[in-house]
């Protein structure tokens, strides 16, 4: 009995457990529904979805920067170039203590005080998550001695990179320009241009002169690679590619050699040089000095060497040929003499008296005349070829200030050259109109008369100077000087020329008014001419014109005096020229800061610029800066 | 002299348990070599090594009568629950959390002990009570179950907790505790949730909350689910193919190899390898049940069913969890992850099934 009740509970107790066996076998079916519900619902409806997510995961479209295009001379010498070489870069929002993590590096690699200071500086300008240059140019043993300690340098990376060099250093720099890091301004204009897309992976930009402005065919067509990584953002491997179309190759007008010969002929003189191609606008040679050495921007330009370049009183920085608006002084008379005749305000015979100096009529002021006592009678050649002043004061007042701003305008004055690259200033031919806008105040008689010899409110710079007289040069066609000379397509190797907007310009003022002119300043260079010693013997004849300009203004009485000036209040010293007078190949306008004496200091550039030119001649002498007891040989003064 | 040698090794092995098994842990080493990536003949290695090990256990406990088993219960399940008690007075801490104690030989995660002690030690105590269970047992038992998991909740490893504690709530509810009781039990624990909700870490209620909205936090706690959810998606139905996985084989899938392994085998295998996966534990939980209905002790009946019912408690919350539906607990897929010790502790349990399965002749004779 209490056997089969046990035996009786013993199988109801089986059977309990049998049935909940079974009712977990089919809860765990469910179960597994659930889980093969779950598995159909992302592996069949979704999969499309996930697809997508998986492949975004894995491959990564990485740009391909385009080699920067070369810049060469006309002679195919180079001016800017690109070299590859390993750089090491920190990207500071993956490391904890930047500062810190520099220290650790030093021990392993050289770290100067310089790399530390460019790269803090690159740090306030970049943002947190790009990737900045600690080292540059490392070598393979350093290279290998940072691989080797890699691990304990997170966020540093070795990058092979492409960098521009300028193996020409401070020659044509102001010409050349520079490339440096993108930043803000350059981005905003970057979208603005809608080339935003060109620009990933690119960090570096054409900042001024030809680098900065043929940017665009410098650049290239930035390619993309689509590579397969990992979760740690690692490159495993290439999957496609669209290769980068390289930036074009530009040859420029510069004459490299012509170039250099100008640079060195200025000596310690700062001053500008712009030599023109007179039959095209071609820039043969551009000069601002001092100059500056470009290589220091494209790594980043440390604060040391910015401070010193930018604070320095002789402005290595700014490119004095177009950006330098001075008043041209007696350099302008040809034109005024230009504008006489084709106003029919003189004829060639008509002479003056010259007493050495000129009165308005009714007024007492007397305006002096260089040479005290006047240069006797004056007709328009003599007038060029000794500088006289009192021809041009009454000329100018005869003319009057509008009909000597029209003319002057047709020449080029008082408005940008249009020259190629950015920055120009564009000086002034004065007017009416613009003493009234610009001061709100009347023009009066007297300020005509110091127009007449370039000086009162005429302001023009060298590359203007130049234009002009490369349309005196010429025949009367204006210019439009440019420093592009050709872009080679970088796929099909061909040659662009530089279209000339001006190419079918017609002559603006009447051959024969022209003729006399010329005639008139090559005897400038002929014995008597205020540009005499600095071409005698030149196998080729130069036609010139020298020119000061006044630094501090003088009062009525007074005597210019340079031994009880300061050096930096001594005049400028002008010159413009062109040569061979009777088949110009070059104009060229040049301004030496505190030369004084536009014969003396000024000419002698022009001629070993000219020699090279035309004979291919180089310079035996340097030219050194007047002493203080050094006599002027060419006589002329304002 | 080969077919003596195989009737050795074969004597206490069942049959169709063994074939779904030696199929798995197949499958099992060629997802490991694929999760391996480059070291993936090195890993194969290595996990031979353990299964060598752990079928060396499941020989051993294949041959261990279920009564000299149901007599080690006790002695096992107060190790374990001592060790438990050191590792709370004495455990290393190791990423925050106390599971870890030194023998100074070697150190052991008591946890582990009581996966096999729990479930054999009710197992014993309802075969002790067998013949006139009250509900004073079921409340002893519970205590019995409480205790350890207490002890490992603590630690926190509440992954581990709640794995244990559902093989020893296995054998309770097998043994026959009353719907009502149970059905109470459930309405007390929904109404406990807050308490519980209070008394959880911070990392846990993440992993909740991660597990609701991965992409809250798509670089950190939701990672995980997120990318397993693509790699296993991106599968479709077939699969890339072994090896080919992206998500796998670039290292999107993090812990690929152990508790993640399941977005390796589905991104590869897609949605057929899945199926065939779940087939093949349905399989070995199907034998499993029947071994267990067919037991003839209390203790054979109740120790094979709450062993089977953990292992798919094991591959249920691995494969949710890694699809996405079940919040992240550490929890090896079973058979399939590399490591050693789960390997070990499951082929170990799947000998003691086939110890019952063949020593069943023998008790009721």
């Amino acid at each position: 009995m209490i056997v089969g009740q046990a035996l009786r509970d013993q199988q109801r107790e089986l059977n309990v457990f049998r049935n909940r066996i079974l009712l977990v076998g089919f809860l765990i079916l469910a179960a597994f529904g659930v889980l093969v519900a779950r598995f159909t619902w992302l592996q069949v409806f979704q999969q499309e979805y996930y697809h997508t997510l998986a492949e975004a995961n894995r491959i990564s479209v990485v740009p391909v920067v385009p080699n920067r295009g070369l810049i060469l001379d006309r002679n195919g010498e180079v001016l800017a170039a690109n070299y590859s070489a390993y750089t090491l870069e920190i990207t500071p929002s993956k490391v904890p203590n930047v500062e810190r993590a520099i220290d650790e590096l030093a021990t392993v690699i050289e770290v100067s005080a310089r790399d530390r200071r460019r790269f803090r500086k690159l740090q306030e300008e970049s943002k947190n998550f790009e990737s900045l240059p600690i080292r540059t140019r490392l070598t393979e043993e350093e290279v290998a001695r940072f691989a080797v300690n890699r691990f304990r340098f997170p966020g540093f990376e070795i990058k092979a990179r492409l960098f521009r060099s300028y193996p020409q250093g401070e020659v044509a720099s102001h010409a050349i320009g520079y490339i440096g890091r993108i930043n803000d301004a350059d981005l905003k204009r970057i979208d603005n241009a809608g080339l935003t897309n060109n620009y990933k992976g690119t960090d570096h930009i054409g900042k001024l002169g030809i680098e900065g402005a043929y940017e665009k065919e410098l650049h290239g067509v930035t390619g993309s690679e689509q590579v397969e990584i990992d979760a740690g953002g690692r490159a495993i491997r290439a999957l496609a590619r669209n290769e980068p179309i390289s930036g074009n190759n530009l040859v420029v007008t510069l004459d490299l050699a012509l170039q250099k010969i100008a640079e060195q002929a200025f000596g310690d003189y700062k001053g500008a040089l712009v030599a023109i191609d007179p039959k095209n606008g071609e820039v043969l040679a551009l000069v601002s000095r001092p100059a500056f050495d470009p290589n220091l921007f494209v790594d980043g330009i440390d604060p040391q060497n910015w401070d010193a370049l930018n604070n320095s009183p002789d402005k290595p920085l700014n490119n004095r040929a177009l950006r330098g608006q001075y008043p041209p002084g007696s350099t302008i008379k040809p034109f005024m003499a230009l504008a006489a005749l084709e106003f029919r305000k003189r004829s060639p015979e008509y002479s003056i008296s010259d007493p050495g100096y000129y009165s308005l009529p009714g007024v007492a002021h007397r305006y002096r005349d260089w040479k005290k006592g006047g240069h006797g009678t004056v007709n328009l050649h003599k007038s060029i070829v000794i500088s006289c002043d009192t021809y041009y004061y009454g000329l100018a007042t005869e003319l009057g200030i509008d009909a000597i701003h029209s003319f002057l305008t047709r020449f080029g004055f008082g408005q940008r050259s249009g020259i190629d690259i950015e920055g120009e200033l564009g000086g002034v031919a004065p007017s009416q109109e613009w003493k009234q806008q610009r001061f709100h105040q009347k023009w009066y008689g007297g300020d005509t008369v110091s127009v007449g010899i370039g000086q009162g409110y005429m302001l023009a710079t060298p590359v203007q100077l130049a234009a002009a007289t490369a349309m005196i040069a010429n025949g009367g066609i204006p210019v439009h000087p440019h420093l592009l000379k050709a872009v080679q397509d970088s796929k099909t190797q061909e040659m662009r020329p530089f279209a000339d907007p001006n190419a079918n310009a017609e002559a603006l003022v009447k051959p024969q008014n022209l003729e006399l002119v010329r005639s008139a300043m090559v005897d400038v260079t002929k014995p008597g001419g205020t540009a005499a010693q600095a071409s005698a013997g030149a196998p080729y004849a130069i036609a010139a014109k020298t020119g000061t300009a006044q630094v501090v203004g003088m009062k009525q009485n007074e005597k210019y005096d340079e031994k009880r000036m300061k050096r930096e209040h001594w005049d400028h010293a002008l010159f413009i020229a062109f040569a061979p007078a009777d088949d110009p190949k070059v104009a060229i306008a040049i301004l030496v800061e505190n030369g004084q004496h536009g014969g003396s200091t000024a000419a002698p550039i022009a001629r070993q610029v000219f020699d090279y030119y035309l004979l291919g001649k180089k310079p035996q002498v340097k030219i050194e800066p007047p002493k203080d007891d050094a006599q002027p040989q060419d006589a002329e003064h304002d | 002299m080969i077919s003596r040698a195989f009737e050795f090794l074969s004597r206490r092995i069942d049959g169709p348990l063994m074939a779904a098994l030696a199929l798995t842990l197949t499958l099992g080493l060629t997802v490991v070599y694929s999760a391996g990536g480059g070291t993936g003949m090195e890993r194969v290695m290595s996990q031979g090594r353990n299964l060598a090990i752990a079928f060396v256990a499941l020989w051993i406990f294949a041959h261990i009568p279920p009564q000299t088993l149901m007599r080690l219960a006790l002695p096992i399940y107060v190790c374990g629950l001592s060790l438990l008690v050191g590792v709370a007075l004495f455990g290393e801490v190791r990423n925050g959390a106390r599971r870890w104690l030194n023998l100074g030989v070697t150190s052991i995660q008591p946890s582990e002990v009581m996966k096999i002690g729990v479930p054999l030690v009710l197992a014993w105590y309802f075969h002790r009570h067998e013949e006139a269970l009250r509900l004073r047992n079921f409340v002893f038992a519970a205590i019995i179950l409480v205790i350890p998991v207490g002890l490992i909740a603590r630690q926190p490893d509440l992954g581990t907790a709640l794995l244990i504690f559902a093989s020893g709530f296995f054998v309770i509810f097998l043994a026959g505790l009353s719907w009502k009781v149970l059905a109470s039990l459930m309405a007390g624990g929904l109404a406990s949730l807050p308490l519980v909700w209070s008394m959880m870490h911070d990392y846990q209620r993440q992993r909740i909350f991660t597990l609701l909205n991965p992409m809250e936090d798509p670089l950190g706690a939701g990672y995980h689910i997120i990318q397993s959810t693509i790699a296993i998606g991106s599968g479709g139905v077939l699969g890339k193919g072994w090896l080919n996985g992206t998500q796998a084989q670039l290292d999107f899938v993090p812990e690929r190899s152990t508790d993640f392994i399941l977005a390796v085998f589905g991104e590869e295998f897609g949605l057929v390898g899945n199926v065939v996966l779940v087939i093949l534990y349905l399989l070995v939980i199907a034998r499993g049940l029947m071994i267990a209905a067919n037991a003839s002790t209390v203790f054979s009946r109740l120790a094979a069913g709450a062993i089977t019912l953990t292992f798919f408690t094991y591959a249920f919350v691995n494969m949710g969890m890694v699809s996405g539906i079940l919040p992240v607990v550490g929890v090896p897929l079973p058979m399939i992850s590399y490591g050693g010790t789960a390997l070990l502790s499951i082929l170990a349990g799947f000998g003691i099934l086939m110890s019952i399965a063949t020593h069943k002749q023998l008790v009721s004779s």
